[in-house]
């Protein structure tokens, strides 16, 4: 069973310290990403959602607890997986093409594999004609598709996405999700999936988990039983997915009555 | 709803309608620059119809001269060969000046920035050299290192070094961190990361110290020569005072000036070709 599990976080805390005061970010959390798992993560923000993926990301340490990544302790960044920050977080002094072949430039791959790679995954992504186009001429929803194509090119074995589509407006939020979530069923590589959208989160995921806020820990976890491929707009209107939509939504309001309460 | 929108959200290169509009953004723009241009020669047109007008008769033409005299001389120590061998100098060593210092300026930025512990214990030594008055220092460069070129060159340095330092390290400070991030999660080392965005981040930061050098190179330069030299414009405006050649200090300055200005426009150039994604 252990060797089926891409991640597993056990009694996870992290502690934050920033101009002076230590607070605790992260607080016992226990997760795990099977092989091939879409699992996403929502709660309110400043739950310390964004602070799994750094630790998981190898760009902060744990202040107690466990992260085993493929069974191994993550120390340093590892080889496998591939962040898709909030802001695209592209090179806004390159191409459309330089950003996309840039995971390859890094691995010292051959030039010409970089550009038959990155002609592959643009067209993959629908921005033939736009390689020489740089980030700032590009609409939210272009750059987002950039930053997807150069998480590709990286062909990590689990994705770390934090509220990548967050910036978007809702129709190309739905477009994007909707290619986002094909490409993905193709490559069939594990996710951790961090949003506040909760009708994103089912529409996209195997399983959800829901966090609480400072110091975040999880409260409860959902198992999405709609079966894939999935229309990744119309499932919305699925009964099963509307039950599903309900419970999260209980068990974050019991999390909003708590913090009230605790106030 | 999804079907019908998302033809709308796909990108699709331009249409004919704007290839117009390019066409004519492009018109608008030539204009501006042509307006630019007729600015500037009318400013230029007025001070110095305004100086050439009213010298002789507001004030006296020995303490200020005027352009057309100015001009004139221009042309007689071009002729002479004594222009070129004055610019000359005052220009090499400008330029080497700067050159040097710009490289030794951001590189130490740069790693200032990025030192941590270090930069913490050298700031106020650092801010104490730059608050030097290093016109002071003239004189000492010229003991130290001779009449020659060296002693100019190591004075523009001293002129331009603590700018870029400065510019350089405020722009790595002002990196946006995210980028680092996520190079380090595909795991870049450290070269990949200084060319792809260290570099290019501070792009911006560097052609500012080096707009702002130009002039500070040229003031070093021509202070250098003033205190100690046999050659340069700066000694030229020296001896030319020393004459009560006031039409000769005042070509000095001029020609100080059209070289900024010159230098500026490769400036401009540099700054297109480096900075077209903004």
């Amino acid at each position: 069973m252990s060797e089926n599990l891409k991640l597993k976080l056990s009694d996870l805390s992290v502690r934050y310290s920033t101009k002076g005061q230590s607070t605790l970010a992260v607080s016992k959390v226990n997760l795990t990403v099977k092989n091939g798992e879409f699992v996403s993560v929502v709660g309110p923000s400043g739950c310390g959602k964004s602070t799994l993926l750094k630790v998981v990301s190898g760009l902060l340490k744990p202040s107690e607890g466990q992260a085993l990544l493929d069974g191994k302790e993550i120390k340093d960044v590892p080889e496998s997986i591939g962040m898709v920050f909030q802001n695209d977080a592209l090179l806004p002094w390159k191409s459309v093409f330089d950003n996309v072949r840039l995971p390859l430039a890094i691995a010292n791959k051959s030039t010409q594999e970089q550009e038959e790679r990155a002609k592959d995954l643009i067209q993959m992504v629908g921005l033939e004609g736009f390689e020489q186009f740089y980030p700032k001429q590009l609409s939210g929803g272009m750059r987002k598709r950039v930053a997807l194509a150069r998480a590709f090119a990286h062909d990590p074995s689990l994705y770390l996405m934090d509220e990548p589509f967050g910036p978007l407006d809702a129709q190309t939020r739905v477009t994007i999700g909707e290619e986002f979530i094909k490409m993905w069923e193709r490559v069939g590589k594990s996710v951790l999936f961090i949003t506040h959208d909760i009708e994103e989160a089912i529409a996209l995921s195997d399983r959800v988990v829901v966090m609480s806020g400072r110091p975040g820990t999880i409260k409860a976890e959902f198992k999405v039983p709609l079966e894939r491929p999935r229309p990744f707009y119309d499932i919305r209107f699925d009964s099963r997915f509307k039950e599903i939509q309900r419970e999260i939504w209980e068990s974050l309001a019991d999390i909003h009555k708590e913090s009230e309460v605790s106030r | 709803m999804s079907a019908s929108n998302s033809a709308k959200v796909n990108p699709s290169v331009s249409d004919y309608s704007d290839d117009i509009a390019q066409k004519q953004y492009k018109g608008y723009l030539r204009k501006e620059k042509l307006s630019t241009a007729i600015g500037r020669i009318i400013v230029g047109i007025i001070i110095l119809g305004l100086w050439e007008g009213l010298s002789g008769r507001l004030f006296n033409e020995f303490w200020l001269s005027k352009p057309s005299a100015i001009i004139k001389r221009i042309y007689e120590l071009a002729v002479s060969g004594d222009l070129w061998f004055h610019v000359s100098f005052t220009l090499q060593e400008a330029l080497i000046g700067l050159a040097i210092g710009m490289v030794i300026g951001t590189l130490a930025g740069i790693l200032l920035a990025l030192s941590g512990k270090i930069d913490k214990w050298l700031s106020p030594y650092i801010m104490a050299l730059y608050s030097l008055p290093r016109v002071a220092l003239a004189p000492l460069f010229v003991v130290w290192f001779g009449i020659g070129m060296t002693s100019k060159i190591i004075m523009v340095i001293a002129m331009v070094v603590f700018v870029a330092l400065y510019n350089a390290y405020e722009g790595i400070k002002n990196m946006d961190h995210d980028l680092i991030d996520m190079m380090k999660t595909y795991k870049a080392g450290k070269m990949k990361v200084l060319t792809w965005v260290i570099l290019p981040s501070i792009t911006v930061w560097i052609l500012n110290s080096l707009r702002l050098n130009i002039g500070m190179a040229l003031i070093g330069a021509v202070i250098a020569e003033l205190v100690g030299s046999n050659q340069g414009l700066g000694y030229y405006i020296t001896y030319s005072s020393s004459l009560l050649d006031i039409t000769g200090v005042f070509t000095g300055l001029v020609l100080i000036m059209i070289i900024a200005v010159i230098l500026e426009q490769f400036i401009i150039q540099l700054e297109k070709r480096l900075l077209k994604h903004r």
